[in-house]
């Protein structure tokens, strides 16, 4: 595919954090990797790369925007208010030239502009007629995410465009399908496009909305008051507008004889790869990285390798980044990084850990104990949770990762942090509890 | 490198019949070495030198007749050891045979000097000879190249590029000593891959084409003389120039269409250098740009993994070890003569310290340093030990050197790196008189070729051991059994604290050798019986195969640092003719 020609397609660039040595019979090689785009824009490419596109262009991209508009949308009645002034704040941030629908969510999906499977191309005049179509909306009827997923993949597959993207605001749970059919729904559109999610209020489920961000290389978060969705939904859809090339993938060659025990995305959020790869020839496996702008992302990578003899250097893992094109072929986007192993009998040099490796390994644990705490907490296990908890606040603390940090200390009471000593609130608000489950996996770089 | 030079002439595998590709440098099928196959046809050539007059007539046949006696050089066995991840070497002497003729040669020509004349005239009549010559050289002309021996399991083309800038004299010996050196580490490479046998066939066939190949070459050089000369003549200039002339055409490959044939060996070789690798380890995947296989990631064996180099009566062998995932050890050698016309030699061995960054690029730019500074001043009539002084001097200059180009570089990725830093020792040996230079901790031994008169440590270590054995505070056991012994107090490379050359000169009543070597070889033969018992009876006369014996020594014993040792026969030998 001629879509991108070199000219508008980021940099890229790999760097491979890691210790190469292993001790005689070693296996285990962690590496960090750290993914850099640059010359697309999240900040607009007209300021970070004007060398790629004139002013207020960007390349060809389509956005569908998925409101809630089931009942208990109208509880309180401003949430629907907010939700519409959060829509049309995103629709006024789209760049002219790009395509664009928005679709009511109920148990149904209901195009509400422009309509008739068609997308309609943002300019002046489109997006005041799509601000007026909002006014339109109304609560009334279920939930059924699934259905809007699928809506919304049939109106971005009908552009011939490089970016695709979603926006998906929901107030409640999926009641209205099985969860079957949400994942079913997301299997069918995980490569098609990527989506952001966002929970507003407090009465949706933490598990389904990460689970549809996830599964669609998007973000997830909560916006606990109404109020705050407009901001919110101008942020998302200015970094919507900054991706620059999608469908990047991360392709591992590993050697033969080698296990590839886990990747997995480590900032700015953890995230779970190893499930994803795709075979890619031999010893050669891609797993998806969604769309990119400019921006920087950071793997942690584990490949058990088969032990060689003291003395002996073996290349463990060359990663590089590629775009799938159709027909099977690759577009590659050149930079690669080696991870290396190489067996040594100096116990100073196979013992020590890499900072990189140690500060993602600690902040991968903190987002798993958060979620371990969290969910002991609601099962009533309080003596767990606060071994859980306490665990995750000495994390926290000693990596620094302050927002995470905040956020624990609305859900339990700090004794020490140093040692992770802490006390459950008995009263803790959902939204707040919310808010730390959401951005569990939310990580921090190691400091410099 | 050299090794590769037939693969154009094969068309199918010798070992197993299956066709090649061109560009391969192993089987497709069975993994057998391609690079083995070239080399020996040089070496049957070389052989009629040794042989005098039997041998270069039958190629084949004297190659076997020699073969036997070599097949034993443990040092080949060892090198697949370290390099190959097969460690099967032993069961294939066999293949060691090939090997084993080119060494003999390889002395031979080194020595024979005198035989030069009585050599150049076979040569004429045999075009044969010639063309050994001819590809040896046309593998890479240096010296550095020509140790290459390892260059077969790495990327030939590198070490000649590397290849030092040896005297010309010195190139001619290369030539020689490179058959050796590749014949050596063809036969081990074979060896760990179990193939090593059948060669043989391969090899004689191209070796016949490559005599006329030569023959024609010298014609149009209009030195005929100078391929069958240079073998020989090591002392000469006159020869040693045309050698060296051979050597570059040869190397330069395409160069001169005209030339030749002699060019076609190296052709071949070129092209599999670069692409088409195939891995040493599984022999399953083809190796990457960046070294590695891509079928099982391990890394290839690099060109200074495993290095050799003969030139005139002067020997070195390096080896990366057992232990160590690169060779940080580098050597330099050469021959030069005295305003006088005396004959001098003059070896030197670095040891890069490996707490410091590119341990390995200080070795080798000091070692090149001090080698081509006393090759210039003892001509011009510098006493050898103020020349071996200077020498230090501008080792210590060439490693400081490499610090400046490291700030600019590397600083961002690792600010904690310390300066490039090195040992250094190094030999001058004349007609009566034996110079030594060091700092650090790697030494020079004397070995009188009496073993009954006793043999010598020529060096104090710049070394905690020494200095608290120098000190009265230990016993040199004690000292040496320290996890400290090794901690070096000096040092060539910009962090050192000041520079104290050390020299030392001497006058030895006997003939010996004199054995220039790295710690890697030390720990294992420490005491000067020790090192003499390790060393073999006819180190003098053969110093290449005493060279790989003594490598192979520390290698048996466990080879956990990079092994380096140069030999240089006392009294430097007029003309290179050796004293057995």
């Amino acid at each position: 595919m001629a879509i991108f020609s070199k000219s508008n397609v980021p940099q890229f660039s790999v760097d491979v954090y890691q210790n190469e040595y292993l001790p005689e019979d070693g296996r285990e090689v962690n590496a960090v990797v750290t993914v850099t785009a640059t010359g697309g824009g999240t900040i607009g490419s007209a300021v970070a790369a004007p060398h790629l596109y004139a002013p207020g262009e960007g390349p060809s991209a389509a956005v569908v925007l998925m409101v809630d508009c089931s009942g208990s949308m109208d509880h309180p009645p401003t949430k629907m208010r907010n939700a519409r002034d959060a829509t049309a704040a995103a629709i006024d941030t789209l760049r002219d030239g790009v395509h664009f629908a928005v679709v009511a969510g109920t148990h149904l999906a209901r195009e509400v502009y422009p309509g008739d499977g068609r997308l309609a191309v943002a300019g002046p005049d489109t997006r005041e007629q799509a601000k007026q179509a909002l006014r339109k909306l109304s609560a009334g009827g279920g939930t059924a995410i699934g259905t809007w997923l699928r809506r919304a993949d049939r109106l971005l597959a009908s552009a011939d465009v490089a970016i695709r993207h979603g926006i998906l605001l929901t107030d409640g749970r999926n009641e209205h399908e099985s969860p079957e059919d949400l994942k079913a729904a997301l299997d069918a559109c995980a490569g098609r496009f990527t989506c952001d999610a966002r929970g507003v209020g407090t009465d949706w489920e933490v598990k389904e909305v990460t689970g549809i961000a996830s599964a669609l290389l998007g973000t997830a978060d909560i916006v606990a008051d109404p109020a705050g969705l407009a901001a919110d939904f101008t942020r998302m859809m200015e970094t919507a507008m900054g991706k620059e090339v999608a469908d990047v993938s991360l392709r591992l060659w590993t050697p033969a004889g080698a296990t590839v025990t886990f990747v997995k995305q480590v900032a700015p959020t953890v995230e779970e790869l190893t499930g994803r790869r795709t075979e890619a020839g031999p010893r050669t496996g891609d797993y998806p990285l969604g769309s990119w702008g400019d921006e920087s992302r950071d793997y942690h990578l584990c490949v058990a390798v088969p032990p060689a003899a003291v003395g002996r250097e073996m290349l463990a893992a060359r990663v590089s980044l590629v775009i799938p094109q159709p027909g099977g072929s690759v577009q590659s986007l050149g930079a690669q990084g080696l991870v290396r192993a190489v067996w040594t009998d100096d116990l100073a040099a196979s013992t020590s850990i890499n900072p990189q490796v140690a500060h993602y390994t600690g902040q991968a644990e903190l987002a798993e104990v958060i979620q371990e705490g969290l969910d002991l907490r609601k099962v009533g296990d309080m003596d767990g949770a606060t071994a859980k908890l306490g665990r995750a606040v000495q994390l926290a603390s000693a990596s620094g990762n302050a927002d995470t940090a905040k956020l624990l200390a609305k859900v339990v009471d700090v004794v020490d942090a140093a040692t992770g000593t802490v006390r459950l609130k008995t009263k803790v608000e959902e939204a707040d509890e919310m808010t730390l489950e959401t951005r569990s996996t939310k990580t921090v770089r190691v400091k410099k | 490198m050299s090794q590769m030079p037939q693969q154009a002439a094969l068309s199918k595998c010798p070992s197993c019949e299956e066709p090649l590709e061109s560009g391969d440098r192993f089987c497709g099928a069975c993994g057998y070495d391609l690079s083995a196959v070239p080399a020996r046809p040089s070496d049957d050539p070389t052989i009629a030198l040794n042989g005098a007059v039997p041998p270069q007539s039958p190629w084949p046949a004297p190659t076997p007749g020699e073969i036997p006696p070599r097949p034993a050089t443990p040092p080949g066995a060892h090198v697949p050891a370290a390099g190959g991840p097969a460690a099967d070497a032993p069961p294939h002497a066999a293949s060691a045979h090939p090997a084993s003729p080119v060494q003999g040669i390889a002395a031979t020509n080194a020595r024979a000097d005198a035989a030069g004349d009585a050599v150049s005239a076979d040569a004429h009549r045999h075009p044969t000879p010639a063309a050994p010559a001819a590809p040896s050289p046309g593998a890479p002309a240096q010296p550095g190249a020509s140790p290459a021996g390892p260059v077969p399991h790495a990327g030939t083309p590198r070490a000649s590029a590397s290849g030092a800038p040896a005297p010309a004299s010195s190139a001619h010996q290369a030539a020689p000593g490179r058959n050796p050196a590749g014949a050596d580490p063809q036969a081990a490479v074979p060896s760990s891959y179990g193939t090593g046998v059948p060669a043989a066939p391969g090899p004689h066939p191209a070796a016949p084409a490559a005599q006329p190949a030569s023959a024609g070459d010298t014609a149009p050089n209009g030195a005929p003389a100078a391929p069958v000369q240079g073998p020989p003549v090591q002392g000469r200039p006159p020869a040693s120039g045309t050698g060296v002339r051979l050597d570059r055409r040869a190397s330069d490959e395409g160069v001169a269409g005209g030339d030749d044939y002699t060019l076609q060996a190296p052709d071949p070789r070129v092209a599999p250098e670069p692409h088409a690798a195939v891995c040493v380890a599984c022999r399953a995947g083809r190796v990457d740009d960046d070294g590695y296989c891509e079928n099982c990631g391990h890394a290839q064996p690099r060109e200074r993994d495993h290095m050799e180099q003969e030139c005139g009566p002067v020997a070195a062998v390096s080896d990366r070890g057992l232990r160590h995932h690169r060779n940080e050890d580098a050597f330099a050698v050469g021959t030069t003569t005295l305003p006088d016309g005396a004959p001098v030699s003059v070896a030197v061995v670095c040891d890069g310290v490996s707490s410091a960054t590119r341990p390995d690029e200080a070795s080798l730019a000091a070692s090149r340093a001090a080698n081509a500074s006393l090759l210039d001043a003892l001509p011009r009539g510098t006493h050898p030990q103020q020349a071996m002084h200077e020498a230090i001097l501008a080792a210590s200059e060439a490693v400081d050197a490499l610090a400046g180009e490291q700030l600019s570089e590397a600083r961002d990725h690792a600010p904690q790196q310390n300066a490039p830093a090195c040992t250094i020792v190094g030999a001058v040996v004349t007609a009566g008189l034996l110079v030594v230079g060091w700092v650090g901790d790697s030494r020079v031994y004397w070995i009188p070729v009496d073993r009954s008169a006793p043999a010598a440590r020529l060096t104090e270590d710049d070394s905690w051991a020494a200095q608290m054995v120098a000190a009265g505070l230990m016993g040199e056991a004690e000292a040496y059994a320290d996890h400290r012994a090794h901690a070096i107090t000096g040092w060539l490379g910009a962090d050192a604290y000041e520079l104290e050359p050390h020299t030392a000169a001497f006058k030895p009543d006997r003939p010996g050798v004199v054995v220039v070597c790295t710690d890697g070889l030390w720990n294992y033969a420490e005491s000067p019986d020790d090192m003499a018992e390790a060393v073999p009876a006819d180190a003098a006369a053969r110093p290449l195969h005493a060279a790989r014996v003594l490598v192979g020594h520390a290698l048996d014993g466990g080879g956990h640092d990079n092994v380096t040792v140069a030999l240089v026969p006392f009294p430097a030998v007029p003309q290179g003719a050796g004293s057995a």
